[in-house]
């Protein structure tokens, strides 16, 4: 290997894209792999001359790129996350529409759409995708977003370190979008298991290109959920008790503290990793005292607080929106509160379920199991709070509401095959089935998909000024419910019957008809992520006609509903003083509450910085030539990131003052425009009437 | 003390204005930041209790034949008064000793942190040479990540002081320099702390 490593390229030559293996022997496999990697190359293509043509790399870096505004990161951590969406949904559906032409016989048991190897490669990048770089930028964009405005807060508490964040996830994800076209990715599915991944089986760079985009990332995401403690501790608005806050605030508490606490274990179990691989170290190899189960127990204790970290900030949103569409007060916000912090909790302490074969004694398991059963009870409780907080209101079926039901029938059949799974005896039976694949589909797609998915449309005219369309919103949810449906019910079947996860063929034609059915979820899901990008498509065209830029266009009750939309830089003219619990929705019931503040001041706000680019730029760099061995390239960047941060040390960096002026006229003219508005009744939600001034006296949140 | 503590640890104090309030939010951060970084030292020493047997040793050499406990005890001393050193630095910034008193200690933080890990580096080579490297045996992997790890951040420690100096040469002691500099103190000594679980479990135990 090290033979043929060139100095100046490292083990990068013309043999590792998809198209030499096309050229080499043409079948489905490889025409997928290059047509993959072609819809990548041409996207880069379009994509730069897009913003080329319509001369946009100038704002894109002026007002984007080079922000340090955690709404603006927010932002563009959503729009990473729906980019890796689409990649992981396709490849989701082709692993369906394989599967259901893999029917082999026993002579003959290769069979269907690609080969064994790619539909690894399949496995492994969507698992990677799905979790690191779809559900996690999705949440941590989410909570970016609001966060600091449901808090009263300007920013969040180290802004540039929010832009080091999105750059070093945004590098992570650069590194498994480049892998599909230069070299291969790992086989090892998205946990990774050594021995298997260790040099000795898995000698190529597929999992060096995971393990450095993990790294990497998860680097992001420690530094993330720090920020997102301490914005919670420190930058409260004063009057913003703990009890006080929106419950959205609440379950980003709980991530925040887990992403501290979790995300060193994926660092440390990765790094042992990469040293097995790059300096023969033997923590997880079969020989000279290396041990395996070590790696699965690390791994999980990352893993398994990481699902809560997915769930719960969509706990938040549903407890927003449960709330607000029903025009009722949230129901025992005190049991929620305390329900998302043992959830938070009890996460820490049943990452043995996932390894109940593994060998260890049957105690240990039973003490696990218990642990994960005891984990239902919360999460019991807050669904009937949901239930309870709509009952009897006057619930209006927008999209997020949508979502909720299609959450509620379908999150409580995926809790109940958890509670299956989380007894020993019978994990022993289905463990490592489809059944297994099936179950935790059915907690994260009805809950952190359609959780964030209602999350995004409930606060998106927040972030642009404009409403997304109800019609295309409401479709969109339903074709994934039913998608969800289709796709994953059929799994729990053949899992019963027998059939092992991660297959690439079988041999027993009664799998057949429920891999047909579930072919056909994955049209169904496929369609939904062609109508959900229709749905950003034709909002943004009929923008006009749905804009409010009164701010308020649900008639909401916490804080975030009192600025204007789209939200100015500076969220608050005044940093607020509260009140109560829903303050906003307080204001409402004494009367007037678009007040404007008697005196304005100068805003003081951080400085735009290229800082977080450069240091994305070098960590991309950095995995990439460690992926490749370009050893020079690596050591250039380990050294450049250190170096950047002392240089900016050394400056003394003045922030940048917003004028009092400036924030007075922008204010009056809100406060003037919001006067003239008619206001909307809840009748009027979905129609243009709804400027974002809502009835007030129809409020009762 | 009468005055408020905003943060855990020496405060600044109200004195310094501004910097005093400041402070408290990024030298919070900084603290959680540790706790995360505290994690991955304690999966280590976890590792390296679940190595540290016949099997994870794989008939290599064990700490019998590679622990040098006086080299040892000489880094531990070392190290801790190069903690020590530190409380110059943070008294003298609390009371504003000036300039050349703040460099003064912080030079003689990097001395002490220097011989800590020019004693560290020596017992490296030597195992090394005695056969005990990384790639023998999975105790050994964990040793070496464990230690190596914790010598990284004293590495660190010692360029940040560095970085630390030049500041206060170049932009004098202002508030992001007060703030930056009580946050070095945290890491200065959470490092000794972890020296502590490392000396008493990775060297002591085995030995013992």
């Amino acid at each position: 290997m090290s033979g043929n490593t060139s100095p100046i390229f490292g083990n990068l030559n013309w043999n590792v894209t998809p198209y030499t293996d096309l050229l080499q022997h043409v079948d489905s496999s490889t025409i997928v792999g290059a047509g993959a990697a072609s819809v990548l190359v041409f996207g880069a293509i379009a994509g730069v001359a897009l913003f080329t043509y319509m001369r946009w790399w100038g704002p894109l870096y002026r007002i984007w790129l080079t922000s340090p505004d955690a709404k603006k990161i927010g932002i563009m951590y959503i729009a990473l996350a729906l980019v890796m969406l689409a990649r992981g949904i396709i490849e989701g559906f082709v692993m369906r529409a394989h599967q259901a032409t893999a029917l082999g016989t026993l002579a003959q048991p290769e069979a269907g759409l690609v080969a064994p190897d790619h539909f690894s490669q399949l496995f492994s990048t969507h698992g990677t995708i799905m979790i690191f770089f779809v559900a996690m930028p999705l949440l941590i964009g989410l909570i970016n977003f609001v966060l600091p405005q449901q808090l009263g807060a300007r920013d969040m508490a180290f802004p540039v370190l929010n832009q080091v964040s999105l750059g070093l996830t945004a590098a992570g994800a650069a590194l498994i979008m480049i892998s599909l076209l230069v070299g291969q990715f790992g086989t090892g599915g998205w946990t990774m298991y050594p021995p298997y991944t260790g040099i000795d089986f898995s000698p190529g760079e597929g999992v060096d290109y995971w393990l450095w985009a993990i790294l990497i990332s998860g680097m992001g995401s420690t530094l993330t959920g720090m920020n997102f403690a301490v914005t919670i501790f420190k930058e409260r608005a004063p009057g913003m008790h703990f009890m006080r806050m929106p419950l959205f605030c609440w379950t980003s508490l709980c991530v925040a503290i887990m992403l501290v606490y979790a995300m060193p274990a994926l660092t440390v179990s990765s790094a042992m990793l990469a040293l097995d691989r790059y300096a023969g170290f033997h923590f997880f190899t079969n020989a000279a005292g290396g041990n395996m189960m070590n790696y699965a127990n690390i791994f999980w204790m990352f893993g398994h607080p990481e699902v809560y970290i997915l769930i719960l900030p969509a706990f938040g949103v549903f407890s927003e929106i449960s709330s607000t569409f029903s025009g009722k007060r949230l129901y025992g916000y005190t049991s929620l509160v305390i329900a998302s912090m043992s959830i938070a909790v009890i996460s820490f302490t049943v990452w043995l379920h996932h390894f109940f074969t593994m060998g260890q004694s049957a105690g240990v398991n039973i003490a696990f199991g218990i642990a994960t059963m005891i984990i239902g009870i919360p999460t019991g409780v807050k669904i009937y709070d949901w239930m309870a907080t709509m009952w009897r209101g006057r619930v209006r079926i927008t999209t997020p509401i949508v979502y909720l039901t299609g959450f509620f029938l379908l999150f409580v059949i995926g809790g109940l095959s958890g509670i299956i799974l989380a007894n020993p005896s019978i994990d022993y039976q289905v463990h490592n089935s489809t059944f297994l694949v099936a179950h935790f589909h059915n907690v994260i797609i009805p809950g952190v998909l359609y959780g964030m998915l209602a999350g995004i449309h409930y606060w998106f005219p927040k972030a642009f000024g404009f409403r997304l369309s109800e019609t295309w919103g409401r479709r969109t949810a339903y074709l994934f419910v039913g998608g969800f449906i289709f796709t994953f019910m059929p799994l729990y079947v053949l899992g019963m019957m027998g059939f092992p996860r991660r297959s690439p063929t079988f041999q027993n034609p009664e799998f057949l008809p429920w891999m047909y059915v579930a072919a056909f979820g994955g049209v169904l899901m496929m369609c939904a992520l062609a109508s959900l990008m229709w749905t950003f498509w034709t909002s943004y065209r009929n923008r006009t006609a749905l804009a409010v830029p009164g701010g308020d266009p649900w008639n909401g009750s916490t804080l975030e509903w009192s600025s204007p939309a789209p939200v100015p830089e500076w969220t608050f003219p005044q940093i607020p003083q509260i009140q109560a619990r829903g303050d906003w929705g307080e204001a409402k019931r004494a009367g007037d509450p678009w007040k404007g503040p008697e005196r304005y001041t100068d805003i003081e706000m951080p400085a735009n910085t290229a800082h977080g680019l450069l240091i994305a730029g070098a960590a991309f760099a950095l995995g990439f030539a460690m992926v490749w061995h370009i050893w020079w390239l690596a050591i250039l960047s380990f050294l450049a990131i250190p170096g950047m941060i002392a240089l900016r040390g050394m400056r003394v960096i003045t922030p940048k003052i917003i004028p009092a002026a400036e924030v007075e006229e922008a204010d009056r003219r809100f406060r003037q425009q919001v006067a003239s508005l008619a206001s909307a009744t809840r009748a009027d939600e979905e129609t243009e009437r709804n400027r974002g001034v809502p009835d007030l006296s129809e409020f009762a949140g | 003390m009468s005055e408020k503590s905003l943060y855990p640890g020496l405060n600044l104090g109200g004195t310094h204005g501004k910097a005093h309030e400041k402070a408290e939010s990024t030298v919070f951060g900084f603290w959680v930041f540790l706790m995360s970084d505290l994690i991955i030292f304690g999966i280590l020493f976890a590792s390296y209790a679940s190595y540290l047997n016949p099997m994870g040793m794989a008939g290599g050499p064990g700490p019998n034949d590679l622990f040098d406990i006086t080299s040892v005890a000489i880094q531990t001393a070392f190290l801790l008064f190069g903690g020590i050193a530190y409380a110059g630095v943070s008294l003298g910034l609390k009371y504003e000793h000036g300039r050349a008193k703040l460099i003064g200690w912080l030079l003689v933080c990097a001395v002490l942190g220097a011989g800590f890990l020019f004693f560290e580096v020596k017992d490296f080579i030597t195992q090394a040479g005695e056969g005990g490297t990384p790639q023998v045996s999975g105790w050994l992997s964990s040793y070496w990540a464990l230690v190596g790890l914790h010598g990284f951040h004293v590495f660190s420690g010692i360029l940040w002081i560095l970085a630390m100096i030049g500041q206060i040469a170049t932009r004098g002691v202002d508030d992001a320099v007060k703030i930056r500099l009580s946050m070095l103190g945290v890491f200065w000594h959470f490092l000794d702390l972890i020296w502590v679980g490392i000396f008493s479990f990775v060297f002591l135990v085995p030995l013992a």
